[in-house]
């Protein structure tokens, strides 16, 4: 357990090699930890005696500042949560601040919402599962699948603008309709990526190199993962069938139809083979979505937000020619719109778990209390428990199997 | 039998008696106002109890009220009890020159991080945690930043006109 300080240099029996074991220090710079971590490893040889995690270099103060923020400078706040998958923060809380304003939104914005968050869970699942495999010696997965991580952000960068922190959608809806190069580059998408999926699948599913380095290293029993609160494809790892998008619907995904993927032994190559898993469910679910987005006829073709314009920006074009639009643009960013009291808690299934935000408005302008349930943030402290006993290089492959954000680990 | 929120109010009234524990319900989430010194009973009750089976826990945060007094610090439970698929919040208040509050690592591992960052950021003292130290912020830090007397930006800074933004006067 992660209570105690480790102990430093503790004498080895007789007969071994060192006398006591070995204090390293892994990261915070090390290129091998892909965020700013640093653990205090205690080793014996290359066998890991006793970690401890130091948290916090990149925090910045998230909470505070969304208490000065009206909702919807709250939204790039949630960008740099997990920046893997943005959209799925922005649109978790727009839809927290759907909840508290009663708003409904219309199926067509639902099932949109729903292509972007499979995107982006795609997006951070195949950076996770290609980093597992780079830090175990194989880089060509990485590459491989890289070009198609480009194209989901060339598909925000149609509906958005922006790639990484992408700001995405708004109270209601999204910004702007779908155009059709978003549809083609989606069309692209589903029609290439299965290939290339499973291509990176061969390369390592059932690699005797990778599945010796990667099978019980970092494993988890289902117990001790929900006794950590564990979420996500870490605890469908473990064999929990928990998903917050089949256990609570939201955006209507009670209307796909997707398999959940749960592994056995909660170790690393389980929760690879459940990312693995679900990025072909999340296509499952896009394909669907993108059949139901084109049964759209006429006039609800075109609808992509719900109409309620005291929270919806009004369109660009008409804040720089009309007068009211203008005036209720200035209202609804400078926060001028009344909230009402309330206290929500939201949860959507990130890409690494239950991404949750407890609002609490008193009817000010901002939030008063906005807490986000961070999932890396939760789970990191099983990580000594994880690695002990473990190799060193062991260790570094359950970091990047757990796909630890250090963005949303710091809030 | 489905767990209803009711069964729930039926079942803690019925153990720690009906006068005790205050009930709300926003945006379909059940919440219990308890007394602090019983927060773990109710925790361990909400647990242990096969009907009730509360065994995840989803987040613990605190909230600060400073017009309250005597119960300026609310520390706030999630559970979920993920077979019946029923979420309960569980708030407990505290004053804020008494911030003692019962740990529930005994019962849930995860709490540790969250009850460390808690305290953190609001200085909540949970008794009987097994390493309360600070967890995001530097280790020298002296204050509690998350509590409302600590506005965000530095007040002493002239170079700035919040009234332009209608941001001035007790608005912070």
């Amino acid at each position: 357990m992660s209570e105690h300080s480790v102990v430093h240099h503790i004498p080895l029996p007789e007969g071994s090699i060192q006398k006591q074991t070995t204090t390293m220090n892994l990261g915070p710079t090390h290129p091998a930890t892909h965020g700013v971590f640093q653990n205090v490893l205690e080793l014996d040889g290359e066998t890991i005696v006793d970690a401890e995690q130091t948290v916090g270099y990149i925090h910045r103060a998230f909470e505070k500042l969304a208490e000065r923020r009206p909702l919807y400078q709250v939204t790039p706040i949630t960008d740099r949560l997990n920046y893997c998958s943005s959209p799925i923060n922005n649109m978790g809380w727009h839809m927290t601040c759907e909840k508290l304003l009663g708003i409904q939104t219309p199926k067509r914005v639902d099932y949109l919402r729903v292509i972007i968050m499979e995107l982006a869970r795609i997006a951070d699942h195949l950076i996770c599962n290609s980093i597992v495999g780079v830090d175990t010696g194989a880089f060509t997965g990485f590459l491989y699948v890289m070009q198609y991580r480009e194209l989901i952000y060339e598909i925000y960068e149609e509906v958005c603008g922006s790639r990484l922190t992408t700001n995405i959608g708004r109270i209601g809806g999204f910004e702007r309709n779908f155009n059709d190069t978003a549809f083609q580059k989606l069309e692209k998408f589903l029609k290439e990526y299965p290939e290339v999926l499973q291509e990176f699948e061969k390369l390592f599913n059932r690699n005797r190199i990778f599945m010796d380095r990667t099978q019980g290293g970092g494993a988890i029993s289902a117990e001790r993962a929900l006794a950590y609160s564990f979420t996500g494809p870490n605890l469908r790892a473990a064999g929990v069938d928990y998903d917050v998008r089949v256990a609570k619907p939201y955006c209507s995904y009670e209307d796909f139809e997707f398999d959940i993927p749960v592994g056995t032994t909660g170790d690393n190559y389980d929760r690879f083979m459940v990312r693995n898993g679900e990025m072909w469910q999340s296509l499952r679910i896009i394909e669907q979505a993108y059949r139901k987005v084109q049964d759209f006829k006429g006039a609800e073709a075109e609808v992509f937000h719900a109409d309620v314009p005291e929270y919806y920006l009004p369109e660009k074009k008409d804040v720089y020619t009309k007068m009211e639009a203008l005036i209720w643009h200035f209202k609804i960013i400078m926060g001028e719109i009344d909230i009402p009291k309330g206290e929500v808690y939201h949860a959507v299934e990130g890409a690494n778990g239950e991404l949750g935000y407890y609002l609490i408005s008193d009817g000010g302008r901002t939030p008063y209390r906005l807490h986000f349930r961070r999932p890396c943030f939760i789970y990191y402290q099983a990580y000594p428990e994880l690695v002990k006993g473990g190799m060193l290089s062991d260790a570094i492959v359950t970091m990047s199997s757990l796909n630890l954000i250090a963005g949303e680990l710091d809030a | 039998m489905m767990l209803t929120h009711e069964r729930i109010q039926e079942k803690l009234n019925e153990k720690f008696g009906a006068g005790v524990l205050q009930w709300e319900e926003s945006y379909d989430m059940l919440t219990v106002i308890a007394p602090k010194e019983l927060n773990l009973k109710i925790l361990q009750y909400l647990y242990e109890e096969e009907e009730l089976s509360f065994r995840f826990l989803t987040d613990i945060c605190a909230v600060h009220y400073p017009e309250q007094t005597g119960a300026e610090l609310a520390v706030v439970y999630h559970l979920h009890n993920l077979v019946a698929n029923v979420r309960l919040r569980l708030k407990v208040f505290t004053a804020v020159e008494t911030p003692d509050v019962f740990t529930a690592t005994s019962i849930f591992p995860g709490a540790n991080w969250m009850e460390r960052e808690t305290y953190d950021f609001f200085g909540v003292n949970f008794v009987g945690h097994p390493k309360l130290k600070r967890i995001l912020n530097v280790d020298e830090m002296d204050y509690f930043p998350l509590r409302k007397e600590f506005p965000l930006e530095d007040q002493t800074r002239i170079d700035k006109d919040d009234e332009m933004f209608g941001r001035g006067g007790s608005y912070n």
